[in-house]
């Protein structure tokens, strides 16, 4: 109906400028739709819901008596924060999809689109001071820690702007407790219950956030985590983000328990809809006192789903249907779950969500500059960072003549 | 337990001293590993330890390496300063991943963002009747990696010395003690008994000085090395002995300095051959200045290169033997 009266007023009367007809006769809740696309935004924030509470999906729990609360809050500054973070990682991994097509980044590149709320709604949950380990997939998080867009890209693009100033790339990125980007399936989960074992032992009442996939979930070293982390109390939440898919294996088809909330044993456990950054908010956020409170260890399950294949060598399609893809895309993408739940409670309007994504554009075609123009990391480096604080040392090259300095 | 201010010690007490005395320098030490806490440690090097420092800092774990090791790598980085016992290196295997994925490689990939503060210790090499699963040497394992420092100590003097730098270093150190040597006793010199005593990491010491030969070994065999010297020398040889201390970074200089003076090179070692210890020593003279002074070509004398036997016989023959080091200075010397 609007967009008739819309269409009519452009079509027929723009050109009578009779346009001050309609202001008279209109409501003012047309007012808006009639006149957004010659005015920016006319309604003032005044307008809006401040604040919300919305029904969220219930957690699975495992040895838990209650879970996670089935209502969440949501202010307007948090809401267009959390579309914020997860416009930003959404079109940075899809600016890296295009740079690697390019061959600008090369190597391995796992993508995160899709799981953005995973990342943005444990965010929301833990404090800075807080620790986060993750696997491979790991911009997302890279991001939320903390770490600029162009340094993200620029290590991506090998250059020495990059964070790890282009000695890591997209595996080994870190930041102030961010420890990577891991390479090695399933490694970073014992580490993450080391880092809750110094949190534990400077009593500074500090959590870990131990991130692994599916894949990761059938590797001895987590259980052997687990035993340990759990017998000795350690303040870490371990967290499996599912996306259904080690690389191209289905879970039905590498695990004979895809209860991983469960898989933790004596551990609790929730399983949590990992598309709902509210739902993964408040599960974090009842995880993070489980563990500060002194009752040990707990076992997230995130339901989630990555777009992209397993890395961007796999298109992603020969072991899963396009159609698959596309019912997630349409039905449970996380940006627009959160971006539909604050339009039609009246928390936002639809321009401002426009300028957000345009200034997200803008920012992440800056940073995709910079990472394309920064100059490569100087050979002269090329042996620094073997060792701490240790006197220069001679490294040997390719050749007995060619001696290399390394120096701290 | 005292303090180490005797004069005639043991390395298994002298490795103790060094944890006891750096675990009351400084708080973020701590001590994990299988039986180290309350059964005194396998070895009995850790004795005392946890009465004296508790559960908090003295830790025992469950039989998993791969767990353990991980948690041990994530403290380093979380500002923690672990001390990461194996109960020999052989089951360091389990955990090699953990060493040099996530321990040695982490500082050059972050670009000296994340340092990993942290030593990983316990007896390595040959033992007396355990048999090929558990007699290996890694030496030249853990000394092919880059971000890896590899300590072999020899007496108690190394051992306390080497640990305690090893332990303030902020980078991964693997720490190869031997265990046959744990229960050795050796005089110790005034200075070693200072709380404060390190010995530099990358500095290999001449224990002999000599003329004719240079001998170039580490660990135990730097004992064999010594018997072999003294039965030499009244044959009129005089054998220059180098106590290698550190495996990676390797004290090429010393070893250059000793050949050009001595024109003979013999390299000891309890690991197999291929690939090992001597190989990378000869390789390294060979590219630098010392080749030019070789009178002979350079000699390794190495472990057999077989899974270790159990019978005695075959295990002591399984191994260097004082006559072998004998055999091959004077084959080198061409008497």
């Amino acid at each position: 109906m609007s967009a008739c009266l819309l269409a009519f007023a452009t079509a027929v009367l723009e050109p009578v400028k009779l346009q001050w007809l309609f202001n008279d006769f209109i409501l003012g809740y047309f007012q808006d739709v009639l006149l957004g696309s010659r005015v920016v935004v006319s309604r003032s924030f005044a307008d809006f819901t401040p604040q919300a509470t919305f029904d969220i999906k219930k957690c699975d729990v495992h040895r838990l008596e209650e879970g996670p609360p089935v209502k969440a809050t949501l202010t307007r500054d948090q809401g267009l924060q959390y579309y914020r973070i997860m416009q930003t990682v959404r079109r940075m991994e899809l600016k890296a999809d295009q740079l690697y097509k390019q061959k600008i980044i090369r190597g391995f590149c796992h993508l995160y689109d899709g799981q953005e709320a995973c990342a943005a709604g444990i965010e929301a949950a833990i404090n800075p001071s807080d620790h986060l380990i993750t696997a491979y997939r790991a911009h997302g998080y890279t991001y939320t820690r903390g770490v600029a867009i162009k340094e993200i890209l620029a290590e991506l693009t090998g250059r020495k702007g990059g964070v790890a100033k282009g000695k890591g790339g997209s595996m080994h990125m870190y930041a102030p407790h961010f420890y990577g980007g891991n390479g090695i399936v399933g490694a970073q989960v014992p580490l993450g219950a080391g880092i809750a074992l110094a949190c534990q032992y400077q009593g500074n009442n500090q959590v870990c956030v131990t991130l692994y996939g599916d894949g990761a979930a059938n590797q001895g070293q987590l259980f052997e985590a687990f035993n340990m982390a759990a017998l000795w109390k350690l303040p870490c939440i371990f967290i499996c983000e599912n996306n259904k898919y080690g690389m191209g294996t289905s879970v039905e088809r590498a695990s004979a328990s895809t209860d991983y909330y469960k898989r933790g044993d004596f551990i609790p456990g929730l399983r949590v809809d990992g598309m709902d950054v509210l739902c993964v908010r408040e599960a974090t956020q009842f995880a993070a006192d489980h563990c500060r409170s002194g009752k040990g260890p707990i076992v997230m399950e995130l339901q989630t789903y990555r777009y992209h294949g397993h890395s961007m060598s796999d298109p992603g399609v020969s072991y899963r249907t396009r159609e698959e893809i596309q019912e997630v895309r349409s039905k449970s993408d996380p940006i627009s779950l959160l971006k539909d739940r604050m339009l039609s409670n009246n928390m936002a309007a639809v321009e401002e969500f426009k300028e957000i994504d345009i200034a997200i554009r803008k920012e992440v075609e800056e940073a995709a500059q910079y990472a394309t123009s920064d100059p490569e990391p100087p050979l002269e480096e090329l042996c620094n960072h073997i060792f701490k604080n240790d006197p220069p040392l001679e490294v040997r090259g390719t050749h007995p003549w060619a001696t290399l300095k390394s120096v701290s | 337990m005292g303090d180490s201010s005797g004069s005639v010690l043991t390395a298994a007490l002298l490795c103790f001293f060094a944890m006891d005395e750096e675990l009351e320098r400084d708080e973020r030490v701590f001590l994990l590993g299988e039986e180290v806490a309350q059964y005194d440690g396998a070895y009995k090097v850790s004795r005392g330890l946890w009465k004296k420092y508790g559960d908090k800092r003295i830790i025992d774990t469950p039989i998993t390496e791969m767990g353990f090791t991980g948690i041990a790598v994530g403290a380093a980085m979380a500002g923690l300063r672990p001390i990461c016992e194996f109960m020999t290196f052989n089951f360091s295997m389990q955990a090699i991943d953990q060493v040099i994925n996530s321990a040695a490689k982490t500082y050059y990939m972050s670009a000296g963002l994340q340092s990993v503060p942290i030593v990983f210790r316990g007896p390595n090499g040959a033992s007396a009747g355990v048999a090929a699963q558990h007699s290996q040497c890694f030496a030249a394992w853990y000394g092919h990696c880059p971000g890896l420092k590899v300590v072999s100590p020899w007496n108690a003097e190394d051992a306390k010395g080497l640990l305690k730098s090893a332990i303030r270093d902020d980078n991964p150190v693997v720490f190869l003690e031997n265990e046959l040597m744990y229960g050795v006793p050796f005089e110790m010199s005034e200075e070693s008994q200072s709380k404060d005593f390190t010995i530099p990491i990358g500095k290999a010491k001449v224990e002999r000085q000599g003329t004719h030969v240079t001998m170039v070994t580490h660990s135990r065999y730097v004992s064999h090395c010594l018997d072999a010297a003294a039965v030499l020398a009244k044959e009129g040889i005089e054998c220059e002995v180098i106590n290698l201390r550190t495996i990676r970074p390797l004290d090429v200089d010393c070893i250059e300095t000793s050949v050009m003076k001595t024109n003979h090179l013999v390299t000891v070692e309890g690991g197999w051959p291929q690939f090992g210890v001597g190989a990378e020593i000869c390789a390294r003279v060979m590219e630098g200045p010392a080749f030019n002074y070789l009178d002979a070509p350079a000699t390794r004398v190495t472990g057999v290169d077989i899974p270790m036997p159990y019978a005695k016989i075959l295990e002591d023959n399984s191994l260097p033997q004082i006559k072998d080091i004998i055999f091959s200075v004077k084959k080198t010397l061409n008497v």
